[in-house]
């Protein structure tokens, strides 16, 4: 099985990094901001496992679970305050929702 | 018998707290106020009793009560100590104490606060005795402002009336800086005798002071600030003329018998100490010249009959300060015990006299009450002829002789200082028989038809009876061999020492202090009764009037206190008003607010700006760590 090398993988991590950053910070509709997190998590976990991969290591894919584990929570968080958040105020524009603002 | 001793302040004590804390009938009150002073009177009379019949171990008891403070290094026990001095005081002030409150029961019967005036009385009395019987200064000076409190509380009686309450408070301030003194020369005793109980005090007093060490005076010039301030003697003593605000039985109890002279007590109980600081010793002397002079002064020129009498006591006191001063400290005590009788008389004839003048209190609009209220006037006029010392039949006469005798005689004393004891002499005469003139004399003014009660006329005649006979214990040497009353306190305080006396002198001059009295009584019958007008076509003049009115005002010391104390202290006051310290809080509280709103912009509630400036934050961080 031919190996990939370390930097592909790096590099391929820090792009999806930054694709999900230039999402979160352009969009503004609050699911696509949630979907870029999601890409955002998934970058870093991809950035473990190469690390993982490269020096030999399990660390890198028990660090893969727990960022899964935690994606999932945030998701789950994240959906029901949409949810809540569409309900009273019938937007999903995030700009919208500035009533905390100093 | 001895053993007792603690029931004296403690049955007053008790009188005020069933006062305080149960609901009474106004018969049950009297019962009470009165009854645990009578109690407390007999226990003290059957403990004198004993005490003359068998005197305790060096004529002295000491009861400890209970260890208040006991920590290695200090220890408070709480006792009390009997000896000629405190039996002397104890004596007093329980028996005039009883018999104005006897008085008072009638006196305040139409009073709605009946129960609470009982109840402070009888909480002054408690002081008071704690006050005498203390043997160590902590206790005395509990004493000491408990006698304050109650002074405080009793001049404020009638509390609804500003004046009253401004009198109350204006007593109370100024015995407040002699009791500050006080305290102070209290801490500066304690570091450096390691005790505050009296008898150690005294006894180690000569080599823990060495005579002319710079200690060695202020421990009693601090005391002495103390007794000035609680005597009301110079500069101090703007504070009791105002002090008559209060019941009249008050003003016979603690203005005049009692408290007011717990500063002569206080410098007779620590005399090692004056006699150790010869330059403090005389300043007693001279304050006492000077007050009982300013006061006598006062006392001629006051229209208000309790403020005349409040100027009285206050120079009366002046004598004592005198005798104290050259060391004549029996003679000092014994006109205590003579003006406690005759003052507290005066005060509480006049009592009945303003009640009869319809609570008029001005002399002048008073004249013709001899015949109204015959009586009155007998006691009033024996009270009086005692405060202006008749000659022979009077016990002031004994008294103030004595001390007259011992200014001239004393190394201490001279020639100045026996003249202003004489020149006052001459002047309370004159006040004295000003008094009995203006009031019972004269054209009538007023009607009454005021009859004394049974209580009254028990009091006022015992009172009567005592300031004419209680002179009669200790006479002249020249006149009789009778010096029981000195010969009774020299088993606590030390002998007068004068020069040789010396028997034409002594008669020289007794004789002319009786005659500078007649004197003093024939200039007040001639200007008071003989020529009627006098006094007002006296004033007509410029001169003359304003030395009246600078008497009147009682030298100016109101007047010299309210310009140069009172009003730059409200002044003070005012433009402090905004607190300056405050303006320090009220810069923090501004710079946070203001950084706060500066603050709050970046605070803009959009999710977008908040994660770019986390990336911002983030890039910064890890670019510094990258670099560096």
């Amino acid at each position: 099985m031919a190996t990939v090398p370390m930097e592909h993988g790096l590099i391929l991590a820090a792009t999806l990094f930054a694709l999900g950053l230039v999402g979160l910070l352009s969009r503004r509709n609050i699911i696509f901001m949630l979907m870029c997190v999601e890409i955002m998590l998934n970058a870093a976990a991809l950035a473990f496992v190469t690390g993982g991969a490269r020096w030999g290591h399990a660390d890198g894919q028990i660090m893969i679970i727990f960022i899964l584990t935690m994606a999932a929570a945030e998701v789950s968080v994240g959906l029901a305050l949409i949810l809540r958040l569409y309900n009273s105020l019938k937007t999903m524009n995030s700009d919208a929702v500035s009533g905390m603002r100093g | 018998m001895y053993k007792t001793l603690w029931l004296v302040p403690a049955l007053p004590m008790l009188g005020f707290l069933i006062l305080v804390f149960a609901r009474l009938t106004k018969n049950q009150v009297a019962m009470v106020g009165v009854g645990s002073v009578a109690l407390s009177t007999m226990v003290a009379a059957a403990i004198g009793w004993s005490f003359i019949a068998s005197p305790p171990v060096g004529s002295t008891y000491v009861q400890p009560l209970w260890s208040w403070v006991d920590t290695g290094a200090f220890q408070a026990v709480m006792g009390l100590r009997l000896d000629s001095l405190s039996l002397l005081m104890i004596l007093v002030v329980t028996f005039v104490g009883f018999l104005i409150h006897l008085y008072s029961t009638e006196y305040m019967a139409g009073d709605p606060g009946y129960a609470r005036f009982f109840a402070y009385m009888n909480l002054f009395m408690a002081s008071m005795l704690t006050l005498v019987l203390a043997d160590n200064l902590v206790f005395l000076y509990i004493g000491w402002e408990g006698v304050g409190l109650c002074s405080f509380l009793l001049i404020g009686f009638w509390y609804s009336e500003r004046k009253n309450a401004r009198a109350a408070m204006k007593a109370f301030l100024i015995t407040r800086i002699g009791d500050t003194a006080f305290a102070v020369g209290l801490f500066l005793l304690y570091f450096h005798f390691g005790t505050l109980n009296i008898q150690s005090i005294l006894d180690a007093a000569p080599a823990i002071l060495p005579a002319g060490s710079m200690l060695a005076w202020i421990a009693p010039a601090l005391l002495l600030g103390g007794a000035v301030g609680k005597s009301a003697q110079t500069p101090l003593q703007t504070w009791l003329p105002d002090a008559m605000a209060g019941p009249t039985p008050v003003s016979a109890l603690i203005h005049a018998a009692t408290m007011v002279t717990a500063g002569v007590y206080l410098i007779a109980r620590t005399h090692t100490l004056f006699t150790g600081a010869p330059w403090v010793q005389f300043a007693v002397a001279v304050i006492g010249a000077v007050t009982l002079l300013i006061a006598a002064t006062s006392a001629l020129t006051q229209r208000d009959l309790k403020r005349a009498l409040a100027y009285s006591t206050i120079s009366q006191i002046g004598y004592m300060f005198l005798a104290l001063g050259v060391g004549a400290w029996s003679a000092a005590m014994f006109h205590f015990a003579t003006h406690a009788f005759f003052k507290a008389l005066l005060f509480l004839a006049a009592g009945a006299i303003i009640n009869a003048a319809h609570h008029e209190q001005d002399m002048f609009k008073m004249g013709g009450l001899y015949k109204k209220i015959p009586f009155i006037f007998w006691v009033f006029f024996i009270g009086a002829a005692c405060l202006a010392a008749i000659p022979f039949v009077t016990s002031g006469f004994y008294s103030k002789d004595a001390i007259l005798q011992m200014v001239w005689s004393s190394s201490k004393g001279g020639l100045i200082l026996w003249l202003c004891g004489v020149v006052g002499a001459f002047i309370t005469a004159v006040y004295s028989f000003r008094m009995v003139l203006l009031v019972f004399f004269g054209k009538p003014q007023t009607q009454t038809a005021y009859r004394p009660g049974p209580a009254v006329k028990i009091a006022l005649g015992v009172l009567a009876f005592f300031s004419l006979g209680f002179g009669y214990i200790q006479l002249p040497e020249i006149i009789a061999n009778v010096q029981f009353f000195s010969h009774f306190l020299e088993r606590t305080l030390p002998a007068f020492w004068g020069s040789v006396p010396n028997h034409a002198v002594e008669w020289a001059l007794l004789i002319f202090v009786s005659l500078v009295t007649i004197a003093g009584v024939g200039v007040a019958a001639r200007v008071y009764y003989q020529e009627p007008a006098l006094p007002a076509r006296l004033l007509e003049n410029r001169y003359a009037a304003a030395i009246h009115n600078f008497w009147e005002e009682g030298w100016g010391f109101d007047a010299f206190y309210t310009r140069f104390i009172v009003n730059p202290f409200l002044w003070l006051v005012r433009i402090n008003s905004g607190d300056v310290v405050n303006v320090l809080y009220w810069l923090i509280e501004f710079l946070s607010e203001r950084i706060n709103i500066l603050l709050s912009h970046t605070q803009t509630g959009k999710t977008r700006t908040y994660a770019a400036v986390m990336v911002g934050g983030a890039v910064i961080t890890i670019g510094l760590l990258v670099l560096l």
